[in-house]
């Protein structure tokens, strides 16, 4: 199954808008050291430093479930079930997988193409860039679960739970309304 | 509750890990090695993102803060949210961190669910950068234009299921 594997990602340790949260971050250490004095800034360095580490195992987890359900789960048979099912289950068909899927979006953007190569509608095709941005695990465990902590993530992800199907049919209805076409359309 | 994610979280590390073991100890080897890999490379981003909104937080100025997004905002907070979350530019750590740094600073949790919401579906940086490029542009327009009233909805539900 070597055809299904995805494209590698680029990926560098470091970039330019992490440099620019860097500086952000040395700039407000050190106001905060001149500021309230070397107390008040370890107080504030222990207990980040004490988030920071408590998340390690969770970051560490998601990254592992990401490589390995990209590892199992053939992207050609997922462009499939998008691709021919419509209606109703084709929307959820289609926010399961956004969900599902993992990888960034040099990974998600290519796949929503090939869904739409396969004969999928713009429906679906919304309700999975949405789902996978709003509700796709990986994004949730390893970027926001550190910034944010468990409850605050579980809570934001139930409430957009039916986000993805209600973006799906919007962009069904404006599609049927005229304001839109459908991307095979001339 | 951080130990119950933990461990559901490594279920499931076993048991995809069981299922590749199964299909071949390459597939094996080669998911563990891909996932330590990202862990690795992440690592950095996460912690100055984690460690410096700490910081940020605690000299943004809380006084602006909270009347313009704090609980008591209300629409116009979550209107504020969102247009900021249009504009953030930058990758997932710029997102994450203010908003982050701005619910430490007594930013309201609705208002800060619309920022996240609003920056994640139509970061105006991210449509042209990735999203364009990528697929066909009616396809991404439509998108982004059924996207519009999502963060407004997200932030509608947080003010109904109040946080626990």
């Amino acid at each position: 199954m070597n055809e299904t594997s995805p494209p590698r990602r680029r990926r560098r340790a470091f970039d330019w808008s992490t440099a620019a949260i860097a500086l952000c971050a040395v700039a407000a250490a050190a106001t905060v050291y001149w500021r309230d004095g070397a107390e008040h800034f370890l107080a504030i360095f222990g207990s980040d430093l004490t988030l920071f580490g408590e998340m390690l195992p969770k970051v560490l987890a998601g990254c592992l479930i990401g490589a390995f359900v990209t590892l199992l789960l053939p992207r050609e048979l997922v462009a499939r079930w998008v691709g021919h099912e419509s209606g109703f289950t084709g929307l959820a068909v289609a926010a399961f997988f956004g969900f599902l899927l993992p990888g960034g979006p040099i990974t998600i953007y290519p796949v929503a193409g090939a869904f739409l190569a396969m004969g999928a509608d713009a429906g679906a095709v919304v309700a999975f860039i949405v789902s996978w941005t709003l509700i796709g695990y990986t994004r949730a465990l390893v970027w926001e679960l550190p910034f944010f902590g468990a409850d605050f993530v579980i809570w934001r992800i139930v409430e957009a739970l039916p986000l993805p199907i209600l973006a799906g049919v919007l962009a069904r209805i404006a599609v049927r309304a005229g304001f839109a076409r459908e991307p095979g359309d001339q | 509750m951080t130990l119950a994610v933990n461990i559901l979280l490594w279920l499931v590390v076993g048991a995809l890990a069981f299922f590749a073991a199964i299909r071949g100890r390459v597939l094996l080897n080669n998911g563990a090695r891909d996932g330590a890999v990202e862990f690795i490379l992440l690592l950095p981003r996460i912690a100055i993102g984690v460690i410096g909104s700490g910081f940020v937080a605690e000299v943004l100025p809380k006084a602006l803060i909270a009347p313009w997004l704090g609980p008591e905002s209300g629409f116009t907070g979550v209107v504020i949210a969102t247009l900021g979350g249009a504009l953030t530019p930058g990758g997932p750590v710029v997102g994450f961190s203010i908003g982050a740094a701005a619910l430490k600073s007594g930013a309201g949790a609705p208002q800060v669910i619309a920022y996240s919401t609003a920056w994640a579906l139509y970061a105006i940086h991210r449509l042209l950068i990735w999203e364009v490029p990528m697929m066909p542009a009616r396809v991404v327009w439509l998108r982004a234009a059924v996207s519009l009233p999502l963060p407004f909805i997200a932030a509608a539900l947080a003010m109904l299921l109040a946080k626990p």
